[in-house]
């Protein structure tokens, strides 16, 4: 097998078997459970043994764990996540549903949004090192790195919404009812807080690697080539510097699914984040399990896609010469 | 087998060789200290925890007592008004430090010491165990930030111990990997290669050869995580899986007051300032030991 298609086999195969670990980590945390689900589901009628033990057979659960285990999985690989333990006990998949597409909007909007601005933020300050630019773009970043995402929302939410001015709404209860197009302010605030929290994390790694870029051999190169100064950066130096920065970015838009659960709670956005809060101190169990490893999943995909990416497009790999 | 008797290190003097370098992270300290940030964020982190620690002395009330009518504003009787049953902001903020000192000093400490750990034995062990221990924590990695907390929460209640745990557990990937790079690196010196040549135990070649010249990037590790405990206590209690009512706490006085952020912004803000502070002036420190480590060097820095 030639040494490229090797590693792609490898890195897909290890991406696959930490899934099957977080799907195990998933499906064991719920039998730390004192008690079980039917137990939970009844509640104080739990003390009914014929009908606890009905459930019991029904929920499958008086199987070995390993037959548990791999009916669990089956489900949700078939997309049966289970049903709610709490109300009318609808199925999971259809409850998570619409928060998905809801959380999956804001990402993409945090993601379009930070993306660019890290890009011209890193790159300028990395062509004006050392400037006053680049010094208060680095102290800015610092601070914003440092600050939990719902502090930042809250000092958003005192400055654009309450306390300042009174131009967006606090609130950001979307309705899948209404079309988007219509709801385009209350995205406004939770997309700004969590561009804020990514950005400070791609611009600097990007002024990093530009940084590196313009001081290698071929820039100088191309400098003493006479090619113009624009040209350099935008066809010599920025694409190389980027190359390491996607794996950056994916992480952060793998962070960003995790990320949300404070921000979302912040801003009572009906995504994943704030159904995983409720769920949880509802010890809603099915849901908590298929939002964490909804969440899981992504972290573990973007990884494993910007690691393919880096190998693909860096020669030294790609050459199998590691 | 013939040893080179200069390699061999007297009884009883195992760790004699390394003995200089044991102060490494005490130079990194020191090179630390002469940035201007590390000096702003040490100033603002200790005048934050004295506030934690003996602001309760000075507290005008006592956090639990109801001194007016919820949401007041701020007036002469309540410095910073009072919150959403009526209680003194200003004393709860002034009590609400210590349990976000504590719960993130211990998380830290936790992921530090499981961490580094797991870090030592796969850089020394190498082969299946380094591979087996890596990538058991690959999947830890993969619950982003809070999620891992809230799946065990979900499951056992909001417990601060569970808390603790979790949020050590979840530094633990990153504090190993940091390890063990450096790790493998100094195995590879000769100074331990003749320590194992000569048969000292591999515990005591890891706890006193090793460690102490991996001291300043876990130094540095050490600084970066406590921020980042801090970071995460403080929003799990904001989402109210830390600590519960009636406590003062930061994060929890945010999660309760959070209606009343445009009738009397200063019971959410108060705190905000607070958690901002204190997160701000670890993460300063933090960045100065880093700077400090790759000497100054600030282009490497900031990668």
């Amino acid at each position: 097998m030639p040494p490229l298609l090797k590693i792609l086999f490898m890195r897909l195969g290890l991406g696959v078997l930490t899934l099957l670990l977080v799907s195990v980590v998933v499906f064991a945390a719920t039998q730390a459970l004192p008690g079980d689900a039917a137990k939970a589901i009844l509640g104080k009628d739990s003390a009914d043994t014929e009908r606890y033990e009905a459930l019991r057979k029904q929920l499958r659960l008086d199987r070995p764990l390993v037959e548990q285990y791999a009916s669990w999985l089956g489900g949700v690989v078939r997309g049966d996540l289970g049903k709610s333990l709490v109300g009318a006990g609808a199925n999971v998949t259809d409850l998570i549903g619409k928060r998905v597409v809801n959380s999956a909007i804001l990402v993409l909007f945090a993601a379009l949004v930070s993306i660019p601005i890290s890009i011209l933020l890193g790159s300028l300050s990395a062509i004006w090192r050392d400037s006053k630019f680049d010094n208060v773009v680095n102290i800015a970043n610092l601070s914003l790195a440092s600050l939990p995402e719902f502090v930042i929302g809250i000092i958003m939410v005192l400055v654009f919404a309450t306390a300042v001015f009174k131009w967006l709404p606090s609130v950001s209860n979307v309705n899948s009812l209404m079309p988007l197009s219509g709801q385009m302010t209350l995205f406004v605030l939770p997309v700004i807080t969590l561009a804020l929290a990514v950005v400070p994390y791609v611009s600097r790694m990007l002024r990093a690697s530009t940084v590196e870029v313009l001081e290698s051999e071929y820039v100088m190169m191309a400098r003493l080539k006479g090619v113009s100064e624009p040209r350099v950066l935008w066809h010599h130096a920025l694409p190389n510097a980027i190359v390491p920065t996607i794996q950056v970015i994916a992480i952060n838009i793998a962070w960003l699914a995790g990320g949300i659960v404070t921000v979302e709670y912040l801003f009572t956005f009906p995504g994943v984040g704030a159904g995983l809060v409720d769920a949880v101190a509802n010890r809603d169990m099915p849901v908590v399990q298929a939002l964490v490893l909804l969440m899981a999943a992504i972290y573990v995909l973007l990884n494993l896609m910007a690691d393919i990416v880096t190998i693909l497009i860096s020669p030294r790999l790609r050459t199998g010469l590691r | 087998m013939n040893i080179d008797p200069e390699l061999v290190p007297a009884e009883g003097a195992v760790s004699g060789p390394s003995a200089p370098r044991r102060r490494e992270w005490v130079q990194t300290l020191v090179e630390a200290w002469g940035l201007r940030r590390t000096k702003v964020g040490t100033v603002m982190f200790a005048l934050l925890l004295l506030i934690a620690l003996f602001g309760r002395f000075v507290a005008p009330y006592t956090p639990t007592e109801f001194v007016g009518r919820p949401f007041s504003d701020p007036s002469t009787a309540y410095w910073l008004g009072t919150d959403f049953l009526g209680r003194d902001v200003l004393t709860r903020v002034l009590y609400g430090g210590l349990s976000v000192f504590v719960l993130g000093i211990s998380a830290t400490v936790i992921g530090t010491v499981f961490g580094v750990s797991l870090g030592l034995v796969a850089g020394y062990a190498r082969r299946v165990v380094d591979e087996a221990i890596m990538r058991v924590l690959d999947v830890v990695l993969a619950f982003p930030s809070v999620v891992l907390a809230m799946l065990f929460v979900s499951i056992l209640g909001p417990r601060l111990w569970l808390i603790v745990l979790m949020v050590g557990v979840s530094h633990m990937p990153r504090i190993a990997r940091v390890t063990r790079a450096a790790t493998v690196e100094v195995v590879a010196r000769d100074f331990v290669r003749a320590a194992a040549a000569v048969g000292v135990p591999r515990r005591k070649i890891l706890l006193y050869e090793v460690l102490p010249n991996i001291s300043s990037p876990l130094l540095v590790e050490f600084g970066l995580r406590l921020t980042y405990s801090i970071i995460m206590i403080a929003a799990l209690s904001f989402i109210g899986f830390g600590m519960q009512p009636p406590a003062a706490d930061w994060g929890l006085m945010i999660n309760e007051n959070r209606i009343a952020i445009i009738t009397q912004p200063w019971v959410v803000l108060a705190p905000v300032l607070m958690i901002g502070a204190l997160t701000i002036s670890a993460n300063l420190i933090a960045d100065g030991l880093s700077r400090a480590m790759v000497g100054i060097d600030r282009d490497t820095a900031q990668a």
